[in-house]
């Protein structure tokens, strides 16, 4: 298992943090759980530590302070808060967002109940991303007469209204 | 629908008569949604919650299950009127908090509750009686299916329905029962019990939600991890692990009453007794004792009949419910510890004595342990 920070040295430390009642979990390899100051339970909170959503970590960058277009909500709100600012914001946090949302739920990817009127859009858009996948196999495994047929239900699929 | 008509009689819930009622005190299931395009409660200013307010609170009204309904917004409604909401679990604390911008609607039987601006826009809950936790589920997916025709809802391809908080992404739902175990309580299993149900997932937590402390050794048991898995399987894993659960604090009280006869007798006896003759007693005093009464009741201490009784006690005794059927208007906590003892006191008189000729206390061993 690889460290969730670095992303690159071999986990040696294993945290799980209850915030508001809720379980937190990070990996962290030895030199970024020093860096992070892991050691001292008090003196740090996980969404410090994920990355996209640490505001302390935008600052050691200098990068920019990441701000969602539609609410003018930042990483820094959410740590205060651990509330989001709008729907829009998980698109706009979506990379540090996964990493937590996966320590919460371990998957990541809703599979239940859809509004009626998204169902037929949302299948529909599934459906097309699995076609797309098999065509580009049929082409690079030169299989033409499949990526043909395939093809041709990509069009079909695109055209229904 | 005035809100004191809704006080004068308790919700259909808390009558204890479904399935599994002696065991499982009631099941309830919560969807959390929010409209597209709107700042959520918590990021939202003040004009954005109103506006947000009048798109939903009209639809919620319109329901068909929401005929004859207290409809209110949160300033109308006095802090007591608010902290009686809290205690039958009809709003939750965090709400009761809340002023202008936010509302409650609740239907007649006080089986639906649907909170607007909440940390949600739409917070809806169902609470029934016993084990129901299927019946509440469809119940509240019926009316969530009926609100998504109106109500233009925050969902993503991929994360399903987007909620403030991060933790309830996903389906929004929270499902979860309200168990008594006394009998894991007195046998020193309790804790085994929530690290097994920790373990897999659920969360327990006290009589109020998140945050409360365990009274009345009852213990409210919800699903934790809302993305990735349909709510059919969340609702079927939580409803296999509180029929274990029943099953176990069963086989407890069954072996309480075979190997230790003399301490579960002891508990339920001092109960009554202190219930019966207290002038002064706390909440969770009372909780604690009525928890006794109550498993005397499963037990055939106590005629049957007493059993609805004893579960209203639980209700009535909560500091609010005491306070709004007071006389006096601002009751101090000393001057209501002794109204509840003197309610519970007063119910007590016409109440028998427990019967306990059915259970066999077993003589102390003494050929085996004794030696020459």
């Amino acid at each position: 298992m690889v460290c969730d920070v670095c992303k690159t040295n071999q986990t040696t430390v294993f945290l799980t943090q209850i915030v508001e009642g809720k379980m937190q979990k990070v990996n962290l390899c030895e030199s970024c759980s020093k860096e992070k100051g892991v050691t001292d339970p008090l003196s740090f909170a996980l969404v410090d530590l994920l990355p996209g959503l640490g505001a302390e970590q935008e600052v050691e960058k200098g990068a920019p302070v990441q701000r969602c277009p539609s609410c003018g909500f930042t990483q820094a709100d959410f740590k205060k808060t651990g509330r989001l600012g709008c729907p829009v914001c998980y698109d706009t946090f979506a990379e540090g967002l996964s990493g937590l949302l996966k320590a919460m739920h371990r998957k990541t990817a809703h599979v239940g109940k859809i509004p009626a009127r998204l169902k037929r859009t949302i299948e529909l858009g599934v459906r097309m991303k699995q076609l797309k996948r098999d065509l580009d196999k049929a082409v690079s495994d030169e299989n033409y007469e499949t990526a043909a047929q395939l093809r041709d239900q990509l069009r079909e699929l695109e055209q229904t209204p | 629908m005035k809100i004191s008509s809704l006080f004068s009689s308790s919700g259909e819930w808390a009558r204890n008569d479904g399935p599994h009622h002696q065991i499982v005190i009631s099941s309830r299931v919560r969807l959390a949604r929010n409209l597209r395009g709107h700042p959520f409660p918590g990021w939202a200013k003040k004009n954005d919650r109103l506006q947000i307010l009048e798109l939903i609170k009209p639809q919620v009204e319109a329901l068909p299950e929401m005929d004859d309904a207290l409809s209110s917004y949160l300033q109308e409604l006095t802090a007591l009127e608010k902290q009686v909401l809290v205690e039958r679990h009809l709003i939750s604390r965090e709400h009761a908090a809340k002023g202008a911008g936010s509302a409650v609607v609740v239907n007649k039987k006080q089986t639906l509750s649907i909170m607007i601006n909440e940390e949600d826009h739409l917070r809806m809950q169902v609470l029934r009686p016993g084990l129901q936790l299927r019946n509440a589920f469809k119940a509240l997916d019926k009316v969530d299916t009926a609100l998504e025709t109106k109500l233009d809802y925050a969902f993503h391809p991929q994360l399903g329905y987007l909620t403030a908080c991060p933790t309830n992404v996903g389906t929004g739902m929270r499902a979860s029962a309200m168990v008594h175990l006394p009998g894991l309580v007195l046998s020193d299993q309790i804790n085994q019990v929530i690290q097994a149900i920790n373990k897999i997932g659920l969360a327990v937590r006290g009589l109020y939600g998140e945050g409360t402390e365990a009274m009345g050794n009852l213990f409210q048991i919800s699903n934790q991890i809302t993305l990735g898995e349909p709510e059919e399987d969340i609702i079927s894993q939580l409803n296999n692990i509180i029929e274990k659960i029943i099953e176990n604090e069963g086989n407890a009280r069954q072996n309480l009453l075979q190997k230790k006869p003399g301490t579960l007798l002891d508990n339920i006896g001092r109960a009554f007794g202190i219930l019966s003759h207290a002038y002064a007693i706390t909440s969770k005093e009372a909780l604690n004792l009525l928890s006794f009464l109550k498993l005397g009741v499963d037990l055939g201490f106590f005629p049957p009949e007493r059993q609805a009784e004893i579960d209203d006690f639980f209700v009535i005794t909560q500091p609010a419910h005491l306070q709004s059927n007071a006389s006096q208007p601002k009751l101090s906590p000393e001057e209501r510890d002794a109204l509840r003892a003197e309610i519970i006191r007063e119910r007590l008189k016409v109440f028998p004595n427990p019967n306990t000729s059915k259970v066999v206390i077993p003589k102390p061993p003494t050929e085996e342990t004794h030696h020459e």
